[in-house]
């Protein structure tokens, strides 16, 4: 079941998400993309029902765009992160968006950062953040090995150890991962762990 | 017991200590008598303003969703559709069920939206028919307006779209749109929970798990049209086997370059016979006239 998770490192953070569609006991599809590219610097990984995460994702995106028209600066990582708390706030005693938000994003001033945002809008500035199932797993996990200063490498090993731990001890384990990444040359997607072929 | 209490706009009923509340039709009372007026027995129950209990529960909310929950996870049916080298293949059943009874074994489960396109059907029979004809005319619409044929992406986002805002509301729709439009061959999965999934290979309904076992072992990119239409054939026939809910005829339609067309459309118990003959039985022993003693 749904895992998504991220963290910060030395001058970047990544985001790293499983790509299955489930409904009840089947997969549906194993190369669902579920971290959204928002604008050149911003990535947002989401988890949650399917039809508010893709609502909600691509509504964010339109606005962040949106923003970035009107005013001729893109939003800040801390501004979108503000925005999307604010949005799921009033969707919140209305009808509620399901979905759990990790926004990573690189900043000129600010440098790298990363957001947690859950459905309820809880909203936290972390270094490190995990949704779904494969929180109990990757939250401990990043808790033991993480570090401030991590390299890219150290941080592409560390999320493959949280995906190794998922996929022996999680029995619903997703088949594949996409891991995405995000410095001061843009937000782009890093690499796939397969399991399976689509 | 019975005591009416007037509360506004509605009547309560107490039976005991149980309140069942009723909704209020006497607005749409007739002044007129419907028929003669009389006293008689036969008109006696249509005078009347027609009411209906809720549920005896105290948890109405609970209730709805528990009901709602009945209709969704088990669509009752079975539908398939591939993407391969040329188009897309899709087929499913005929029959439609309301609990454990066969209501229809003749039922078309793809809808034919525009030449190019296809729907397929799984979930509430009226829910999919009625907004695959709604999709028809957008797209019909959107033809006429913009001089050319809607994508498969646009049309499948209007439909997830229209779904999405009746979330909760109780609309049971599964459905693939599969059709060819100027990028090439298309498949999208939309369901009434909001989802929409671009993807080559879906199955769709309660015997979906089944279609896909034959489905996923048979399948190869690089079918010809007559394999990928046995595939998708075969693939309905064991789920129509194995699941209750699916039966009926196995029609099976092919959307290339230049729009759709039905394949086939067999009945699966004659498929049966088709795939698995009866072997002739070998007489172990026949019986002979007792010679009479």
């Amino acid at each position: 079941m749904e895992c998504v998770f991220g963290m910060v490192g030395k001058g970047f953070a990544l985001v790293v998400a499983d790509t299955s569609a489930v409904n009840s006991i089947l997969v549906h599809k194993s190369n669902e993309d579920k971290i959204m590219v928002l604008d050149s610097h911003k990535l947002m990984g989401a988890s949650g029902e399917a039809g508010d995460r893709a609502q909600f994702t691509e509504y964010v995106q339109k606005n962040v765009s949106l923003y970035q028209f009107r005013n001729g600066i893109p939003l800040t990582t801390k501004a979108a992160a503000n925005f999307m708390r604010g949005e799921l706030a009033t969707a919140l005693r209305k009808n509620p968006y399901m979905v759990n938000i990790v926004l990573a994003g690189y900043d000129k001033e600010t440098g790298p950062s990363l957001y947690f945002i859950d459905y309820i809008a809880t909203l936290h500035k972390v270094d490190k953040a995990a949704f779904g199932y494969g929180s109990y797993f990757s939250l401990a996990m990043m808790d033991r090995h993480y570090h401030p200063d991590m390299t890219v490498d150290e941080a592409i090993a560390l999320a493959d150890q949280c995906i190794e731990e998922i996929r022996s001890r999680l029995v619903v384990a997703p088949q594949n991962f996409l891991i995405k990444i995000v410095d001061e040359n843009g937000a782009r997607e890093h690499s796939w762990r397969r399991t399976t072929k689509d | 017991m019975l005591r009416k209490m007037y509360a506004d706009q509605s009547i309560f009923y107490t039976i005991g200590n149980v309140e069942i509340m009723k909704l209020d039709f006497s607005g749409l009372e007739s002044s007129a008598p419907l028929y003669g007026g009389s006293d008689d027995l036969l008109s006696d129950g249509f005078s009347d303003a027609p009411s209906f209990d809720l549920p005896v529960t105290s948890d109405f909310d609970g209730f709805q969703k528990n009901s709602i929950q009945m209709v969704k996870p088990a669509k009752g049916t079975t539908t398939l559709a591939f993407i391969f080298k040329e188009g897309v293949m899709v087929a499913a059943d005929s029959r439609a069920s309301m609990g454990g009874y066969i209501s229809s074994q003749s039922v078309k489960k793809i809808i034919e939206i525009n030449p190019y396109m296809l729907g397929t059907m799984a979930g509430g029979a009226a829910d999919c028919q009625f907004w695959h004809r709604n999709l028809g005319i957008k797209c019909r619409l959107h033809e006429l307006a913009n001089k050319r044929r809607i994508s498969v992406t646009g049309a499948s986002k209007m439909l997830a779209n229209i779904l999405y805002s009746y979330r909760g509301m109780g609309l049971s729709v599964g459905t693939m749109i599969a059709g060819w439009d100027e990028k090439g061959p298309g498949l999208y999965y939309v369901d009434s929970e909001g989802g929409r999934l671009k993807g080559t290979k879906f199955s769709v309904g309660s015997g979906s798990p089944y279609a896909y076992g034959v489905l996923d072992s048979g399948y190869r990119y690089d079918m010809s049209i007559e394999e990928a239409a046995e595939l998708a054939r075969r693939s309905i026939y064991h789920a129509t086997f194995r699941d209750g809910a699916s039966g009926g005829v196995a029609s099976v339609y092919h959307v290339g370059p230049t729009g759709w067309t039905k394949l086939s459309g067999d009945d699966v118990g004659e498929l049966h016979y088709s795939y698995y003959p009866v072997e002739p039985a070998i007489v172990e022993q026949e019986m002979t006239e007792a010679v009479a003693a």
